[in-house]
């Protein structure tokens, strides 16, 4: 889960239990989550950098090329393609879940009878792997078998059945519609976290000195939640540029390699090609990038000034 | 007069707010139901355009019973999935209780170190180290292994579940614990007979959250688990679909959609206020 907005804990009692030695037993109990985060993704962030400086096939001899990995990234137009569609992919899907997630947060936000039956039903698809709605989707989106098509030639819409997935733009925006289905209930209830942390007497306040719900949304709603709304984008973003499920099993990168994104290129490179040294550079640019965006996220993120 | 003209405006408002609910409702719904409905079709019906997405010709569990016969079958991937997602949730329990406990009730050398480096492996996509974990695990013999595998998913739940279980331990007043050990109560009796309890509920969001997760990962499984008698369900279904074992019997995979679906739907709907309690937590933070 990539929910977490790493911020420190309020300041806390700093009166411990018992005293000298018996606090060593600690790093006892932290012991086991250490060691994992050692085996699984220290050594392995290491070795990435250190792969990624060497030619180094599966079998085979591997020989050490110095930066000789990137100088190819930089004229990898099929990788930078990738980049490139994946940044278009990103941009495009940020803002249709948003133009969902943002009036259905605000539609579920105030308690009134059946608000929570609506919370729910806009929510379930987001507990349903990605891996499950695209092998559902990859159907309804099938041109003989499936829904979509067929339903729109019973229907007269079309006079003969349109394969979905042959050209790039309806399969792009068909992707987009699987994605915001899945994921708008999520954003959904983030921003709505948001909403309901306005303190209530602000907007009376507003309303009484006059203000109209489109001012008040522009002067209270807006600037309040900047923190959630910063927070939504961000898990969308980088959610996004880490995008492979639904463009492998949905469309396979295609049609015509024209939907490969950047993990899905590094995945044909290591595990495909078996190039294992030029995919660990290639993820390294891919970590630079999402390393970027935490940090950006964390000045997002920031506390207001002079409060809390 | 004005008095019931505003009462009828207000009524309608209601209707159109409530048919607006509806209608979303529905839509979100409906890929869902259309899929779970139209594996009850018999398997010739099951290849033609589910319209409408009910069985016509007969209720039939045909397409569950066809599952079986692909590959290692799919009760064999089912199995795997139940081993993965299980020892996940239990390990990631285990793992991020004793941690949060010790992080939040002890000092001890590097300790706000530690706790940095655990929380910031969230910024790093585990994408972008794939194939070095691939060639750890084979050093450590656990290559093309469901362990390996739930070694993988643990290590990516612990910067959630050690930040949600350490704030958990906080908000327990140390006055409870001073008084148990009053009472000669030893550490480990005092994690499970005192703690336990009063951090119970975000034990069950660590667990749900830890459970979806493995049992929703695709990438990893897909690149770690090389033999089919190891495929999860994810990686199995999408064999399937791509046509792996020969024409694409739609019926089935949307069967294999299911199963893997439900679980995932039964457990929201009965824990769903601790899966939203554990999205607060990340996200009012």
């Amino acid at each position: 889960m990539t929910t977490i907005a790493t911020t420190t804990a309020p300041p806390r009692a700093r009166k411990l239990v018992g005293a000298g030695r018996r606090q060593w037993i600690g790093l006892l109990y932290v012991a086991p989550a250490v060691a994992l985060v050692v085996v699984f993704f220290l050594i392995p962030l290491g070795m990435t950098a250190w792969m990624s400086l060497h030619n180094w096939p599966l079998m085979g001899e591997r020989t050490y090329i110095g930066l000789g990995n990137y100088v190819a990234i930089l004229r990898d137009t099929r990788f930078w393609n990738a980049l490139k569609f994946t940044a278009y992919y990103t941009v495009i899907v940020t803002i249709a879940i948003f133009a969902v997630a943002f009036p259905a947060a605000l539609f579920v936000e105030r308690p009134r009878p059946l608000t929570n039956l609506y919370r729910t039903m806009f929510f379930m698809p987001a507990v349903v792997g990605f891996a499950s709605a695209s092998l559902l989707w990859s159907w309804l989106l099938n041109v003989d078998s499936g829904l979509f098509s067929p339903a729109a030639y019973e229907l007269g819409l079309i006079d003969r059945k349109f394969n979905l997935l042959a050209t790039f733009q309806p399969a792009f925006w068909s992707i987009i519609a699987m994605v915001v289905w899945k994921v708008a209930g999520f954003t959904m209830i983030i921003l709505m976290a948001g909403l309901q942390s306005i303190p209530q007497d602000l907007q009376e306040a507003a309303i009484i000195d006059g203000a109209g719900p489109f001012a008040r949304f522009r002067a209270i709603t807006l600037p309040l939640m900047r923190r959630t709304l910063a927070l939504a984008l961000i898990l969308s973003v980088a959610g996004s540029i880490l995008a492979f499920d639904q463009f492998y099993i949905i469309l396979r990168g295609g049609p015509r390699n024209q939907t490969l994104t950047a993990v899905y290129w590094i995945f044909n490179q290591s595990f495909v090609s078996f190039k294992l040294g030029y995919g660990a550079a290639l993820s390294m640019v891919l970590l630079v990038i999402l390393v970027a965006l935490s940090l950006v996220q964390l000045w997002l993120l920031r506390k207001p000034e002079g409060l809390d | 007069m004005a008095q019931a003209a505003s009462r009828n405006r207000k009524l309608a408002a209601r209707i159109a707010e409530h048919s607006t609910g509806i209608i979303a409702s529905l839509l979100f719904a409906a890929p869902i139901v259309w899929a779970v409905l139209s594996t009850f079709k018999p398997a010739a019906e099951a290849r033609l355009p589910p319209l409408p997405p009910w069985p016509t010709s007969g209720f039939s569990l045909e397409n569950y019973a066809t599952l079986d016969t692909f590959g290692d079958g799919l009760w064999v991937s089912a199995q795997n999935s139940i081993y993965v997602s299980v020892m996940t949730v239990v390990l990631s329990v285990v793992v991020s209780v004793l941690a949060g406990y010790g992080f939040s009730r002890f000092r001890f050398p590097f300790k706000d170190l530690f706790f940095i480096l655990i929380l910031s492996t969230i910024m790093i996509p585990f994408q972008s180290i794939l194939t070095p974990i691939f060639l750890v695990l084979t050093k450590l013999g656990l290559h093309n292994t469901l362990t390996g595998l739930v070694g993988v998913y643990v290590t990516l739940q612990l910067p959630f579940s050690i930040f949600m279980m350490r704030n958990a331990f906080d908000a327990v007043p140390r006055e409870i614990e001073e008084a148990a050990r009053m009472d000669g109560a030893s550490n480990a009796t005092m994690l499970l007979k005192v703690m336990l309890p009063l951090v119970w509920p975000g034990v069950v969001t660590i667990a749900l959250f830890a459970f979806l997760g493995a049992w929703n990962e695709f990438l990893a499984a897909l690149v770690l688990m090389t033999d089919q008698s190891k495929f999860t369900l994810p990686v199995m279904m999408t064999a399937l679909q791509s046509g792996r074992f020969g024409a694409i019997d739609w019926g089935a995979v949307q069967a294999g959609v299911t199963v893997m679906m439900v679980p995932c739907l039964i457990l929201f709907l009965a824990l769903q206020r601790f899966y939203i309690r554990g999205l607060m937590a990340g996200a009012v933070k």
